[in-house]
């Protein structure tokens, strides 16, 4: 029960509610744990409830990390 | 960018694993707690264990929150529905873990009791208003991820006036548990859990920062690495460890940047802070009391506390002789090295509670990989 997915905001609702895409079915979650939330963010859905936002540069920087200490085994040793 | 596929390339993977094995240490055993059960259900579900080379070895940590549910707790839950008439609201996964006397919150449903399955807190007080003329109680569990959703169930059902809704506090902390863990003589005195670093909590480090853990670090010199659940997450992470511990560092670092910041969720922090404190002590399944590692409401909100309105008194009750649970939550043993594991205990009549959630060890041991160590005596004999 501690898994928690990443999903899109499509649209803010009142009442600090937003509804957001989870693998194409749309779902009403709370949002008021996160400041600003704007649409197209991706935050991190667990138990209904958006805990954090996800930030897309620091997401690319891992990706490009991960695909260079993959690219030759031992050399970074 | 989606935040899923692109950290499950298996092409990639494979080169991390290749990296990984060129620089282990032959000579070295790099002993790696992952705390969290998301973390146990990815090595497992990806197989990561099979790609990884000998000398890097998993011990599963306390990281579940249905598994550390000790029984007395589930039994008041079910005093709660069954001798109070309350319409008891759960999460999904305590439904089916061991209490007393072959109970459970699934059976105790079955034989007549009100205990709903919620999805969320929300849904919770939504019932309450609901029925304004029944009880209404949350069965609230979890580690630091859950907590903050309850506080605002609380703050709106004191904002609505609420007379019927009560929460069942049983939020647990992370940082306590990993230290009960570090201070504990199987690993401090006895050796018996070689513990070199951990694999950090991802989803818990979002609301705690990664912060808490610079204690461990410096205080018990083990190096811990924020991971993400996805199988490339996991993987950089290990190489990340395997790195601090050739250089002889311990240190913090954070691989799950994308999500996870130092503070951590300060204004998910800020509404914890004013609905719970802590509590002196809570006993755990596996770890037995730990002092100052769960939560409780603050006198503020003492009405919607079902403890209080209840009075529901707390009796610890021993868990099932042949389950081996507190052993594998402490990771002094395997799931295989259960006698009733697969047989008597499966996930379709838990015997124990890491047996119950997917992310349990045993549970995950079950579904992915019950056999990978019988292979590997097979391959070495």
């Amino acid at each position: 029960m501690c898994l928690a997915i990443p999903v899109k905001v499509v649209e803010l609702l009142e009442a600090e509610q937003a509804l957001v895409d989870v693998g194409g079915v749309r779902k009403e979650v709370d949002v008021s744990l996160v400041d600003g939330v704007a649409e197209g963010d991706y935050v991190i859905l667990h138990v209904g409830f958006a805990i954090n936002r996800l930030d897309e540069t620091e997401a690319q920087r891992t990706l490009a990390m991960l695909r260079e200490m993959g690219v030759e085994p031992g050399a970074a040793a | 960018m989606k935040y899923v596929d692109e950290f499950r390339d298996g092409k990639v993977a494979r080169n991390l694993a290749r990296t990984i094995a060129a620089e282990v240490q032959p000579e070295r055993r790099y002993h790696l707690m992952e705390f969290c059960g998301g973390h146990t259900h990815a090595i497992s579900r990806y197989g990561l264990r099979d790609l990884l080379p000998p000398e890097v070895r998993f011990i599963h940590g306390p990281g579940c929150p249905v598994c550390v549910l000790p029984v007395g707790r589930i039994d008041s839950a079910i005093e709660l529905a069954r001798d109070h008439g309350a319409i008891l609201c759960s999460y999904g996964d305590p439904l089916r873990v061991p209490a007393s006397g072959r109970m459970s919150l699934l059976r105790a449903k079955a034989e007549g009791a009100d205990i709903r399955m919620v999805y969320s807190s929300a849904d919770a007080l939504k019932i309450a208003r609901e029925n304004p003329d029944r009880e209404v109680v949350f069965f609230a569990i979890g580690f630091e991820t859950t907590t903050p959703p309850t506080a605002v169930a609380l703050r709106q059902a004191r904002a609505e006036g609420l007379k019927n809704f009560s929460v069942f506090v049983n939020h647990v902390l992370t940082p306590s548990a990993i230290q009960n863990i570090l201070e504990s003589p199987e690993v401090r005195e006895l050796g018996t859990v070689p513990l070199d670093g951990f694999i950090g909590p991802s989803h818990v480090s979002t609301i705690i920062g990664s912060r808490p853990y610079e204690f461990f670090a410096e205080e018990f010199q083990k190096p811990v690495v924020i991971a993400g659940f996805e199988p490339l997450d996991v993987l950089q992470s290990v190489l990340m460890l395997v790195r601090q511990l050739n250089e002889g560092r311990a240190e913090v670092e954070n691989q799950f940047s994308r999500a996870v910041t130092r503070e951590g969720n300060l204004k998910a922090q800020a509404l914890v802070a004013e609905i719970f404190e802590l509590r002196d002590r809570f006993e755990w399944r596996g770890l037995g009391e730990v002092p100052y590692s769960a939560l409780r409401i603050r006198d503020a909100y003492r009405d919607f506390d079902a403890e209080v309105r209840f009075e529901l008194p707390y009796r610890s009750v021993p868990d099932h002789k042949a389950c081996e649970c507190g052993a594998i939550l402490r990771g002094l043993k395997q799931p295989q090295e259960c006698k009733v594991f697969g047989t008597v205990c499966t996930p379709d009549n838990p015997l124990g509670s890491c047996m119950v959630s997917a992310e349990g060890a045993c549970a995950a041991y079950y579904t992915y990989g019950q056999f990978t160590k019988i292979t590997a005596v097979a391959e070495a004999s």
